[in-house]
């Protein structure tokens, strides 16, 4: 049976308003910052610890260890980075948040940074968000007037200030010290690492990289203890989990799951998915943003959680499930998907620079019909020179971005290395010219 | 005072908000404030010109290479100057599964313009995911997104944009 999931993130979602101060303080909004300043500093991290949050932007790292890396006696600023540079493909659940709930996300930040003893925080709002960057800032606005945030937040004598900038489009600016870069005026080229970005980060001095859902999950872990949160989730994992799934379902959306929910549950349920188009199958789901590995239709069961999809190689990455159903291409598909990286990858290392059009330009060949016998193996060792699989997490690059190239290339050639092949003993697409599914043509 | 690259209005705007900008870092890092300067130059001009370029180099007292190395780097800076329109389609995964690839033509054919192309009024690029997966197929036209897209919601919004 499918697992219950309690509100936690979209409760105030379809409220009148939700995305005002005075909405927000209606459902009890800013109480437990105020809870949080007659905290210790210490006690809301352990706070945060217990309560097993995982980053939600992609790699799942445990929120309050992270928190506890920054050093208590730097003489440097310390600073907290809000990602809010939702780019991967697949993702759209923190544009979601700062429509719906942006003060759920402002009072995170004001617990965060009472525990951290952060006086500066940035919101790196991605570029193409206008409409979600102008909402935030005028909940920041608001909560300014408040007295939420400013030069004593509460009248308790603790110093917040909250900025937001923009980034220009780079999905690159995603990764956290490309965005520290961005966050400095500069491109963004990830940096090498260690230094991590608790040590050294934003100008040098001791920051922490967090994403928009992890600290709107915040409020509710002050409010309702560590103990709730870590029991709404799984052994490792705290919570419930944005989700966002697309493609070939009838209903696409966010949907705030119990992490228990499987693949084909989120899929098949009424409150989520509800199924596929009329006649059609699964053929393969994308189950993390599209630099998670595929699935096939066999591989369904397995629940939608950090752990869960590390056991089978995979990862939950940042919730976005892309499902595509058994009329669509999966040369077109993967050619889709490395197009991007290609587009994307931000030039600093050889492998994922060189390797993504190689491998772009490999699948187009193959996708129109002019592949030869050998062009898979090619593609394969060009995948295997970014980034060895599996594991996951062995790139010869210095971000993550060169493994989100090699995972698809991998995964997408090992579930249906058959239809690869059939492209290039066929000289063509065994699709023609309907490679994309179900919905894949343009509505009247 | 206006210089030859601004009018006075410009120029007392770009001043106002950016030294609101620069309050937002350290006194010692001005140059951080490299991406909303463009941007504001941006939202002035309409793109960034070599001599804008220069202009917020100077005030940010950075070299003029800094201020271009960034404007190159980011998709929505242009270093071009675009159309009276930026029309962004997403063709990424999602929005593919969505009609995306055919909606790019619809576009192509219906503005004249082949994607990656400018003329006076119209600047059509194909992007990259718009994170409006579950409203695909979507595109932004001046930053602003258009979801749940059909032919005829393409057809009224051009019409209303022409």
């Amino acid at each position: 049976m499918l697992p219950a999931a309690e509100k936690v993130i979209t409760r105030n979602w379809g409220n009148p308003d939700s995305w005002t101060l005075e909405a927000y303080r209606k459902s009890g909004g800013y109480q437990s910052l105020e809870k949080a300043l007659g905290m210790t500093p210490q006690a809301v991290t352990d706070e945060v610890k217990k309560s097993n949050l995982r980053g939600r932007g992609g790699a799942g790292f445990p929120t309050g260890l992270k928190w506890s890396f920054v050093p208590k006696d730097s003489p440097k600023p310390k600073y907290l980075a809000v990602n809010a540079d939702e780019s991967e493909p697949g993702t759209f659940k923190d544009r979601y948040i700062l429509e719906n709930d942006p003060h759920m996300l402002l009072e995170g930040i004001g617990i965060a940074a009472f525990a951290l003893g952060v006086h500066t925080a940035y919101i790196y709002a991605r570029g193409e968000f206008k409409f979600p960057a102008e909402r935030l800032q005028r909940a920041v606005d608001e909560a300014y007037k408040a007295g939420f945030f400013g030069s004593s937040v509460l009248g308790k004598g603790f110093a917040l200030d909250v900025f937001i900038v923009r980034g220009a489009g780079a999905y690159i600016c995603g990764e956290e010290t490309g965005m520290l870069e961005s966050l400095e005026g500069k491109k963004g080229w990830p940096r090498l690492k260690p230094p991590f970005p608790a040590v050294v980060g934003l100008f040098g001095a001791p920051t922490v990289v967090n994403n928009v859902e992890t600290l709107a999950s915040v409020p509710a872990i002050i409010e309702h203890g560590a103990e709730w949160y870590a029991k709404l989730g799984t052994e490792k994992s705290g919570g419930t989990k944005l989700i966002c799934l697309s493609g070939s379902v009838k209903r696409p959306g966010v949907f705030e799951i119990s992490m228990r929910t499987t693949v084909r549950q989120l899929i098949e349920d009424e409150r989520y998915g509800q199924g596929m188009p009329q006649g059609r199958k699964v053929k393969a789901v994308i189950p993390g943003g599209s630099s998670a590995p595929v699935l096939a239709a066999n591989e369904l069961d397995v629940a939608l959680e950090f752990e869960a999809l590390k056991k089978v190689d995979n990862m939950a990455g940042s919730g976005g499930v892309i499902v595509m159903d058994d009329t669509t291409c999966m040369v077109r598909s993967l050619w889709r998907v490395i197009r991007f990286y290609a587009e994307e990858s931000c030039g600093q290392c050889t492998p994922c620079r060189e390797g993504a059009p190689w491998a772009a330009r490999l699948l187009r060949k193959m996708e129109e019909g002019r592949g030869e016998a050998e062009d898979l193996d090619i593609l394969l060792h060009v995948a295997h020179s970014i980034a060895p699989f599996p594991p996951i997490g062995l790139g010869n690059t210095i971000c993550a971005l060169g493994d989100s190239v090699a995972l698809p290339i991998h995964s997408f050639v090992a579930r249906f290395r058959d239809e690869f092949q059939a492209h290039i003993s066929q000289h063509r697409c065994p699709f023609g010219d309907r490679p994309w599914g179900h919905y894949g043509a343009f509505r009247a | 005072m206006g210089s030859p690259f601004f009018s006075a209005e410009e120029q007392r705007v770009f001043d106002a908000k950016l030294s609101e900008i620069v309050a937002h870092y350290p006194a010692d890092r001005k140059s951080a404030a490299m991406l909303p300067a463009l941007r504001l130059l941006q939202e002035l001009k309409g793109w960034l010109s070599p001599d804008g370029m220069l202009l917020v180099a100077k005030a940010l007292d950075v070299p003029p290479e800094r201020a271009y190395e960034v404007a190159t780097f980011y998709v929505m800076f242009h270093t071009e100057k675009p159309g009276k329109h930026v029309v962004d389609v997403c063709t990424n995964l999602s929005c593919s599964l969505w009609g995306a690839e055919e909606l790019l033509a619809y576009l192509e054919a219906k503005l004249g313009l082949k994607a990656g192309s400018s003329n006076e009024k119209w600047s059509l690029r194909e992007t990259e995911c718009l994170a409006s997966c579950g409203t695909a197929p979507c595109l932004q036209v001046d930053e602003v997104h258009h979801e749940n897209l059909t032919r005829g919601r393409v057809d009224a919004l051009f019409e209303k944009l022409s």
